[in-house]
């Protein structure tokens, strides 16, 4: 999906001088915890967040994330954008709360940082073991035979 | 097979305790250095992405600390040391979640008790050494060979 796809889908406004709508993004996540963002995020993605720090902005560099959108009208001080602007890295602004937003992405298919086509994906195995606990609790069946 | 003289970098960069507002220059330096001598792309994102973490850390609870870099074809050798408070449990600050950051440093979206374990995940050797009262030295090693 473009980055222009997206921000017309969250009606998003630009924040920074830079936009490169035109890059092309293979996934989003959404998070206000930027350890999280930093353990799973993946490249070419888009981070949508609740958190307007300076700290957003260094943690996209370090996952070379491509551009960051800022949920329910939150607009990063002078300080977070000349950062980003310094980077090149695109800001935005969207009206939409997160979860909305991520729910309009993802409906218009654009994944998240789960990779179903990838059987050794470390988020979807540990999603199926909880599936599967999930299961047995409901069952009780001990073999666990999903 | 003739094996040529690595060429090795060395550097180093302080870090000041609690400035917020300049919290990531110096992974981002570190950051944009491997990328001039030309590493591999996904060992430049791992080591990234723990020198922050480890960096966030030194501002967060530490009065002053500094990082060593050193790097050659095979491995890059990053040494966050500290003058501050030390760990007191090791074994409970590395457990996923456990932290005992402030109100401030979480509403930054740091302090959620993630940053040991992600450098342990990204860097393919890890130690810490931490003295109570005195400060704190993490070594970790990233190896560009996969």
């Amino acid at each position: 999906m473009l980055l222009a796809d997206i921000v017309k889908l969250l009606t998003a406004t630009s924040v920074s001088s830079v936009a490169n709508l035109d890059q092309h993004i293979e996934n989003a996540g959404a998070s206000d915890l930027m350890s999280d963002v930093l353990a799973l995020t993946k490249p070419e993605s888009v981070l949508l967040t609740g958190l307007c720090t300076p700290q957003v902005v260094r943690t996209a560099e370090m996952v070379d994330l491509k551009a960051i959108v800022f949920v329910r009208n939150k607009w990063p001080d002078a300080v977070t954008v000349k950062l980003a602007d310094e980077m090149g890295l695109p800001l935005f602004s969207s009206p939409f709360p997160l979860y909305e937003a991520c729910g309009l992405l993802y409906q218009a298919g654009l994944p998240g940082l789960l990779d179903r086509r990838d059987p050794n994906d470390h988020w979807l195995s540990v999603a199926a073991q909880d599936g599967r606990r999930s299961v047995q609790r409901t069952t009780g069946n001990s073999r666990g035979s999903l | 097979m003739t094996i040529e003289p690595l060429e090795q970098l060395v550097q180093s960069f302080e870090i000041a305790g609690q400035d917020f507002s300049r919290a990531g220059e110096v992974s981002s330096k570190i950051r944009r250095i491997l990328q001039q001598i030309g590493a591999p792309v996904e060992t430049i994102r791992r080591t990234s992405v723990a020198t922050y973490e480890a960096e966030m850390n030194v501002v967060i609870h530490a009065q002053s600390g500094r990082i060593d870099l050193s790097a050659d074809r095979c491995a890059i050798q990053i040494t966050v040391s500290d003058v501050g408070p030390g760990i007191v449990d090791l074994d409970l600050a590395m457990q996923p979640g456990y932290s005992t950051a402030s109100e401030e440093v979480r509403e930054m979206g740091f302090g959620a008790g993630m940053g040991l374990s992600n450098m342990a995940r990204c860097a393919d050797d890890l130690s810490i050494d931490s003295v109570v009262g005195q400060g704190t030295t993490v070594k970790m090693q990233f190896r560009t060979n996969g």
